[in-house]
């Protein structure tokens, strides 16, 4: 049985997960997706959202509230607690259910299971982590027996003003090894700059990745640019974005926005008596690590993916080769070549990730990288990672529903240092 | 330019204290023989904090890779931009690394690859910070 903590499976050496194939997918529900809540309409708080991704959810899955006994859910989805744009707080709050932090700002699970009336929820957690971890905390609590039809609501939202605006002088904790120098978001753009000289290539060659993203984005409907800003992303903006910092333009950076969604999680048993068809969890992985001095260098993203990549072979028994969509998280789109490298999907080595992309990396071609869009295609609600590989599997991706075979899905995020990553099948073996 | 100040607490005060002496330190496990920088209350290692010393470092490395910043996210930095942010790793263990913003090279000229010596830039009364500048 898994702890109340230490849920995760990040011990090496890992074995094939022991409820490989006992744990389904079934249903998801999305809110609509704006750019930033006004700060007044009520019908458009997180926590709104957050009901009408749950209903959405059970209404797909074909179940009624009185059968969930689990709900998890995530505090907002901005790491270690972080403001949503500016800081907003002490505020005058609002009638109930708004009158406080929960439901605006971040969505917890009592909220949620308060205001949808779940009687029946023995297990509750608001763990506060990323989509991905959620789901394999839910799939190991459904496998331990914990519950047995869970929802997983993921909130992320977005406020008034700038992300992650530094404004003091004072640099304490961990900013004074950084914010005397101006480090910031140069981290990225430095490991980058490590991976092009290491292996000869350069930003521009991202931009057949970036451009297949907003196209395949703009076909799910509930990206934030398919239904805001419809018209096509092509190679000329891509190469013209305004840069952040070297390697690194406003293409490369998802965009915040307020949206929520949420996951039916069941046993495969119970799966198959619901209106959609399971899609079976093989395996969930987590990692977490910390650079060996002050910034995560190239050497240190290599070696965390690659242990990423070893643990998810080895708890789902799966190979490269068996994996149909393969779907690395691109919150910075840099992300996605260190992973795509490191699970070696369609054979793509160290260094070659940028030539693959040069390929055929459309749905109609033998290699469907993030064949929902990404962030870059949608938006940074994150959860187009875990709705696109279950329609895939499903049959029901509509117009994205990639040509080749679709059986396996392999999905990972959040960051090359802390990361989940989920195996799906359509079938339970 | 106003920037960020760092404010010491216990575990760091050694290293700002021997910058001000115009040192550049690390902490060394004696059980581990094992470099540490930033500082920490424990060594990563073997977990001990009463192996953990300061050792006087070289004060010399090398480029490893840059960025120029255009939009930072520390307002303090705006008028600055772009700027230079520079990775060094340090000579006797260069797993060990440190900013610079490698004052006097111009944005986007950095020399990947060239060594550099620690120089001390005082960023507020009584408090000096590593920088750093090409020798070769």
């Amino acid at each position: 049985m898994a702890k109340e903590t230490g849920w995760e499976r990040n011990s090496d050496p890992l074995g094939i997960w022991e409820h490989r194939g006992k744990v389904a997918m079934v249903g998801r529900g999305h809110s609509t997706t704006d750019r930033r809540w006004d700060g007044e309409s009520m019908d458009k708080t997180l926590g709104a959202y957050s009901l009408v991704a749950a209903q959405n959810a059970m209404e797909d899955a074909g179940i009624s509230p009185d059968e969930v006994d689990g709900i998890i859910s995530s505090a907002g989805g901005q790491a270690n607690g972080q403001p949503l744009g500016e800081v907003w707080a002490p505020r005058p709050y609002f009638d109930p259910p708004y009158d406080s932090e929960d439901g605006l700002s971040h969505v917890t699970a009592e909220w949620l299971a308060k205001q949808l009336d779940l009687k029946n929820v023995t297990y509750m957690n608001s763990h506060g982590d990323t989509v991905w971890n959620l789901i394999g905390q839910a799939a190991q609590a459904i496998g331990d027996g914990r519950a047995t039809v869970c929802l997983v609501t993921y909130p992320n939202g977005n406020m008034a003003g700038r992300y992650h605006q530094e404004s003091s002088l004072e640099a304490s904790g961990n900013a004074q090894w950084s914010s005397p120098w101006g480090w910031g978001l140069s981290g990225q753009g430095f490991t980058f700059d490590q991976y092009c000289r290491k292996y000869g290539s350069n930003h521009d060659r991202m931009a057949p990745f970036i451009v297949q993203e907003h196209k395949n984005g703009r076909l799910w409907p509930y990206s934030y640019y398919a239904l805001h800003e419809p018209e096509p992303f092509t190679e000329e903006d891509y190469l013209n974005g305004r840069m952040i910092a070297k390697g690194l333009s406003i293409f490369d950076c998802d965009r915040p926005v307020q949206a929520a969604a949420c996951y039916v999680v069941t046993t495969a048993e119970r799966a198959k008596d619901m209106k959609q068809k399971p899609v079976y969890i093989l395996d969930h992985t987590e990692s977490a690590f910390r650079p060996r001095s002050l910034v995560q260098t190239l050497d240190d993203t290599e070696e965390w993916t690659d242990i990423q990549a070893k643990r998810a072979y080895a708890g789902s028994g799966l190979t490269p080769d068996d994996i149909d969509l393969f779907s690395p998280y691109d919150g910075f789109a840099v992300f996605t070549q260190y992973f795509l490298e490191a699970f070696e999907w369609r054979g793509v080595k160290r260094g070659d990730a940028h030539d693959f992309y040069a390929g055929d990396i459309s749905l109609e071609g033998p290699n469907p990288l993030n064949a929902g869009g990404g962030n870059m295609g949608t938006g940074r609600m994150r959860t187009v990672f875990i709705t696109d590989s279950m329609e895939q599997l499903q049959g029901r991706a509509g117009p994205r529903q990639v040509k080749g075979k679709a059986e396996i899905a392999v999905t990972i995020g959040v960051l090359p240092g802390n990361a989940g990553c989920l195996v799906f099948s359509s079938t339970p073996d | 330019m106003p920037r960020p100040i760092p404010v010491p607490d216990a575990t760091s005060k050694p290293f700002w204290d021997a910058c001000n002496e115009k040192r550049l330190i690390v902490q060394h496990c004696t059980y581990c023989d094992r470099k540490q920088f930033p500082p920490e209350p424990e060594c990563r290692e073997c977990g001990w904090h009463f192996h953990l010393s300061w050792l006087e470092t070289s004060g010399r490395g090398t480029i490893v890779g840059y960025s120029v910043t255009y939009e930072s996210r520390i307002q303090a930095w705006h008028p600055e931009q772009p700027f230079n942010n520079v990775i060094i790793a340090l000579e006797e263990d260069p797993v060990i690394n440190f900013h610079s913003n490698l004052p006097g090279v111009p944005v986007d000229e950095v020399p990947v690859g060239a060594t550099v010596e620690v120089e001390f830039l005082e960023v507020t009364d009584g408090q000096l910070i590593p920088e750093w500048r090409v020798v070769s």
